[in-house]
């Protein structure tokens, strides 16, 4: 008996070595584990046995059962695991295929560097003020301590509505709408589109964008107006930007200076796109004139303040090499698409 | 401006490089956009006197020259040039020598016989016959006057730099070569030398000839004049016509050349009228009568009105005041006695004339700035300094000098300590005394005053003077303060967020956002089918615009978004979804008001499979993420822009929010666009006063949903919203949701009839529903549809 029992666990070892699908798993357990299979009808003689055989073939019986239950077991896992992976082979997909399109739009390259900016204020405790884009003389000019007859005037051809009406031609009108509504301290950004008589070319454009600051309180000088442009600029060219002012002339500033920033594309060493320069004009700037502030009621003995100006179209060419500022206004989706 | 370096070293030591100067004048405010050497490329030129000329003995066309060159020897050189007889001074290239477009010049042989350079003419040297007006092009340039040997850049005043300055609106005083060379002074820290111009004078006085009467003092502060006899009109000398030409301005005669050298040196412009052609030996200065009309220099006839200032005569006008000559008055070869007017006249009105006459002269340009009136007699006498040195005639022993202008200087506290404060430098007294008196202030620090010179009528306050000393300190040497931000200021507003949000929202449901000009063309109404009284077509019109197709505010922006669209057809770009935050411009209805600008959210899209479902679907995603809710859609069949069938009003609650839908095909046709094209038009604003920003947590349900689904047949024009609405009204707080899924017609169901299929969403809060708590809820709104002739599909 002892001897067969072993026998049935040898044959059942082959049995589970031959098996390679779980159909012939599932032979070998019937024929030696089901409950007509060889080891039940071993057992089933039993009863034959001595007593003092009983105990011993009882035990070999039983682990006989174990080794074959942990043998199809572990068989079947083996061949479960084989199954799947013919299965996930046969699954397998051109991985190089396109996948199905679910297109999210584009911003437009204006606006996105636009965020930027406003971001960067913000997180300097700044908020962003607007203004009618249709505007009066007086916000626009007068103002802004260009009366008329003001040679200034020149300098910026204006579309006009009605002699006290017109498109604004800089977004320095804000200014003047902020500071008449809000007493200081006054940390403004006004940044939107500005008119000016321009015939259209690959760098004019009649419409373009300016972004507009304003700081007013107590005891702001000179040195804050270059803090604030050089935290500006290293925030949005980039760490290693450098700053220069040097003196200008706008009726609403005194002094009154130009903002340029190390060329972003050479870092101040001289290329094409700095015209060799190193440096790249981004804007205006200046300490507010004190006509200005009494103006729209501020105390100039109380208060001072600083104000700048950027265009947006030429940071924007400048950051991506767009040589064309039509481009922006064109709205051709392979353009759009580049952002 | 032009700036010549070797003629401002006349009034201030400079000796720094070219680079340096530019750089450093850029520093202190006098823009320099760029410089350039005269003599650029040339080398080896020189002066040379021609000895002999002979026939080549192999070449018909040339002739061989012996010339002195300054060296022992005479040198032999081949030439094909005509214009030069022997004794001739003419410029030499010689062997090894460079011209200015890049021209090596070597010893060789022409037809076999040895040349060792090359005669130059004026535009071989990079000049032109303007410069050298009696030069021919195709010649050699003959010297009048030269020493054999001279470098020819030494010779011709080629030694030079021009520096291009941009001179900042405000400082008219620097419009001159006294003024730029006293900021460089400041900028260099040398004094300022401009000699008094002094006059011999002789013969009768100016008054015996000429009588000057200012008729409106208010336009005319001071005019000063001197008569010149004896003119000989000629050429002026060299020196004076390479200042000019390196000025950039071509010299004519002496006369003509002095009044412009003048013009150059102090910024006065000047006037020379031919005596004999003034009626009456009398100049008033009067405003012109309505409809006379004189002609100028330029031979315009010029029609005048009562707001110019002209200078006349007894008959008749003889010159628009400031801005040019007239005809009538002109010098000419025959002019004999000579009125110089040095004057000066009220920028404003000098400026609204020259506009009104469209020509803007250089004296315009310069009395339009306020110039100083004090300058009128320094530069007046400078002319007839000139006129006795160039011997083009002689000056009257006295000048005539009408003069209403204030004498009062300028005078402002200094307030150091505040200027070192608000410009942060830490400058003493001294040196800011120092800093001001170099360009022209007077500084009394015991008395703690700054007077201000009459050419600096731009400094009116401290804040002025700041702007000097932190100039000329060096805006590069002011320090920077830490800007920080205050915590409980900044940021975006509700609606900032708001529009930001949106614009994300809708990219992310796949439009891209564009811009487009904020004017357009009033024909963009008939395009898009407005009707003759809509109040779109109501447009704010710009009095001088680019063209037509810019001429209007637009108060809508969907023929825009159209074009855009087109465009981008027209590139067989298969798709395009697109938005627009597009301010419109709507007229106030008060006249001289501004107008109401506010946002118009506009979607154009074609192609990729768009249609209105999957339009209005997107829009759903982004109103749902605005938070925008109780949405319904109304049909919308008067919209001319859209078509009848296809186009829907959204609402939220009662408010509408906009239109959306397919764009009508006629008006796809006017933008040449075929197919179907969709779009919307949303106000910003009302967006953003339906949005409802809160969220609000509510426990998930604890018992499970139960679906039904009902087939219901309806007549064609049933919309499918209002038999939602019913069924949300007679189901109440059970029905979850309701769904349309499906929309079929057959002909077992008739003509004119069609199904529609919802799928219901019932739920209790507190417990699990069953048959019987639906059916009765069922059977409800079945009954309620069958009212309305709506029925079960059987």
């Amino acid at each position: 008996m002892k001897d067969q029992l072993y026998a049935v666990k040898e044959r059942a070892q082959q049995a589970l070595d031959q098996a390679t699908t779980s159909e012939e798993l599932e032979a070998v357990r019937v024929r030696f584990a089901g409950k007509k299979g060889e080891l039940t009808a071993l057992l089933s003689q039993m009863g034959k046995l001595t007593p003092e055989e009983r105990p011993i073939i009882g035990q070999i019986a039983n682990e006989v059962r174990t080794f074959i239950d942990a043998g199809i077991r572990g068989k079947k896992a083996i061949l479960e695991q084989a199954e799947l992976n013919r299965r996930l082979e046969k699954e397998a997909l051109d991985v190089t295929l396109p996948g199905k399109d679910r297109p999210m739009g584009k911003q437009h390259p204006l606006n996105l560097v636009l965020d930027e900016i406003k971001d960067a204020f913000i997180s300097m405790g700044f908020s962003i003020a607007s203004g009618p884009e249709v505007e009066y003389d007086y916000y626009n000019f007068e103002a802004l301590n260009i009366p008329q007859d003001h040679p200034a005037r020149d300098t910026q051809d204006t579309f006009y509505f009605s002699p006290e009406m017109l498109l604004r031609t800089q977004t320095s009108s804000v200014q003047v709408r902020v500071m008449e509504q809000t007493q200081p301290p006054i940390r403004v950004i006004s940044p939107g589109r500005v008119f000016r008589i321009d015939e259209v070319d690959a760098t004019h454009s009649p419409i373009f964008h300016q972004i507009e600051g304003l700081v007013v309180d107590k005891g702001i000088t000179m040195a804050h107006l270059k803090g604030a442009l050089e935290l500006i600029s290293k925030k949005l060219f980039g760490p290693e930007t450098k700053t220069r002012i040097r003196p200008d002339f706008f009726p609403f500033t005194e002094p009154s200076a130009e903002i340029s920033i190390s060329c972003f594309k050479c870092g101040g060493e001289g290329c094409k796109f700095c015209k060799n320069e190193g440096w790249i004009e981004i804007g205006g700037a200046g300490m507010v004139n004190p006509k200005v502030l009494a103006h729209c009621g501020i105390d100039p003995e109380v208060y001072s303040g600083f104000a700048f100006g950027m265009g947006l179209e030429r940071l924007v060419m400048g950051r991506y090499g767009v040589d064309d500022i039509r481009m922006f206004y064109d709205n051709d989706v392979r353009f759009l698409n580049m952002f | 401006m032009n700036v010549s370096y070797r003629w401002l070293k006349e009034y201030t030591p400079v000796d720094a490089a070219d680079k340096t100067v530019a750089h450093e004048l850029n520093m202190t405010g006098t823009e320099i956009k760029g410089f350039r050497r005269l003599d650029e490329g040339i080398s080896n030129v020189v002066v040379c006197k021609i000895l002999s000329i002979e026939q080549h003995p192999n070449a018909d066309k040339l002739v061989v020259c012996m010339v002195d060159a300054g060296e022992e020897e005479p040198l032999q050189i081949v030439t094909g040039a005509k214009n030069m007889q022997v004794g001739d001074l003419v410029p030499l290239a010689k062997h090894k020598s460079t011209l200015p477009d890049g021209t090596k010049i070597e010893r060789g042989k022409l037809r076999g016989v040895v040349s060792n350079g090359m005669f130059c003419g004026v535009e071989e040297l990079g000049l032109t016959v303007n410069d050298y007006p009696d030069a021919i092009s195709d010649g050699l340039l003959i010297l009048k006057e030269g020493t054999v040997g001279k470098d020819i850049r030494e010779q011709l005043g080629l030694d030079d730099t021009v520096f291009e300055a941009d001179i900042m609106t405000n400082r008219h005083d620097c419009l001159s070569m006294i003024g730029v060379a006293r900021e460089a002074a400041g900028t260099f820290r040398l004094p300022l030398t401009v000699k008094e111009p002094v006059v011999k004078g002789e013969g009768k006085k100016a008054s015996e000839y000429l009588k000057v009467t200012i008729q409106d003092k208010d336009l005319c502060p001071r005019y000063s004049a001197r008569i010149v006899t004896d003119v000989k009109i000629a050429p002026s000398p060299m020196w004076m016509v390479e200042r000019l030409r390196a000025c950039g301005i071509r010299a004519i005669n002496n006369i003509v050349d002095i009044t412009n050298y003048v013009m150059m040196e102090y910024g006065q412009p000047m006037h020379a009228f031919d005596y004999a052609c003034l009626d009456g030996g009398h100049i008033t200065v009067r405003r012109a009568k309505d409809g006379e009309v004189m002609k100028t220099l330029d031979e315009q006839d010029r029609a005048l009105d009562s707001d110019m200032l002209v200078i006349a005569d007894d008959g008749k006008p003889v010159a628009v005041a400031g801005v040019m000559g007239g005809a009538n008055s002109e010098i000419t070869e025959s002019t004999t006695t000579v009125v110089f007017e040095s004057a000066n006249f009220f920028g404003a009105s000098v400026r609204r004339t020259a506009k009104k006459l469209g020509m803007r002269t250089e004296a315009s340009a310069h009395f339009e700035k306020n110039i100083d009136p004090q300058m009128t007699v320094a530069a007046l006498n400078r002319a007839c300094e000139l006129v006795e040195e160039l011997g083009a005639g002689k000056v009257s022993p006295d000048v005539i000098d009408e003069d209403y202008s204030s004498k009062t200087l300028r005078c402002i506290p200094l307030e150091a300590d505040w200027i070192r404060n608000y410009v942060n430098v830490p400058a003493t007294d001294e040196m800011i005394k120092e800093m001001l008196e170099r360009v022209g202030f007077s500084v009394d620090l015991s008395a703690g005053t700054v007077t201000v010179p009459s050419f600096r009528s731009d400094v009116e306050s401290k804040y002025d003077i700041s702007e000097e000393v932190a100039r000329f300190y060096g805006y590069d040497n002011i320090p920077s303060y830490s800007f920080s931000a205050d915590i409980k200021s900044g940021g975006l507003t509700e609606e900032q967020k708001f529009e930001k949000n949106l614009r994300i929202a809708l990219r992310s449901v796949g439009f891209s956002e564009i811009e487009t000009y904020s004017f357009v063309s009033p024909k963009g109404a008939d395009k898009i089918l407005l009707a003759e009284d809509d109040e779109k077509r109501n447009y704010l019109k710009i009095k001088n615009p680019l063209g037509e197709d810019t001429s209007v505010m637009r108060t809508t922006s969907l023929p825009s978004m159209l074009e855009v669209l087109a465009g981008n057809y027209n590139n067989r770009i298969p798709s395009a979804h697109l938005y627009e935050v597009a301010t419109v411009y709507r007229k106030n209805a008060e006249e001289g008001k501004l107008p109401e600008e506010p946002k118009i959210v506009t979607l154009g899209a074609y192609g990729d499979g768009i249609d209105f479902y999957d339009l209005k679907g997107r829009l759903a995603e982004v109103l749902d993420a605005m938070g925008i809710g109780a949405i319904s859609y109304v049909p919308c069949k008067t919209n001319p822009s859209y078509h009848p069938g296809r186009t829907a009003q959204i609402q939220s609650g009662n408010t509408v929010l906009g239109v959306f839908g397919q764009i009508h095909p006629t008006a796809a046709k006017n933008f040449d666009l075929a197919g179907e094209i969709y779009g919307a038009e949303l106000s910003l604003k009302d967006l953003f006063a339906c949005a409802e920003s809160k969220k609000e947590y509510k426990p998930l349900p604890k018992f499970p949903a139960v679906t039904r689904d009902l087939a219901l047949v309806c007549d064609e024009s049933v919309l499918s919203g209002e038999i939602e609405a019913k069924i949300r009204t007679v189901a109440g707080a059970i029905l979850e949701d309701v769904k349309a899924f499906d929309v079929y017609r057959s002909a077992a169901l008739g003509e004119s009839k069609k199904s529609i299929a919802y799928s219901l969403t019932l739920r209790d809060p507190q417990k699990t529903l069953t048959d019987a708590d639906i059916d009765p809820v069922v059977q409800d709104v079945l009954a309620a549809l069958q009212a309305d002739g709506i029925t079960l599909r059987q």
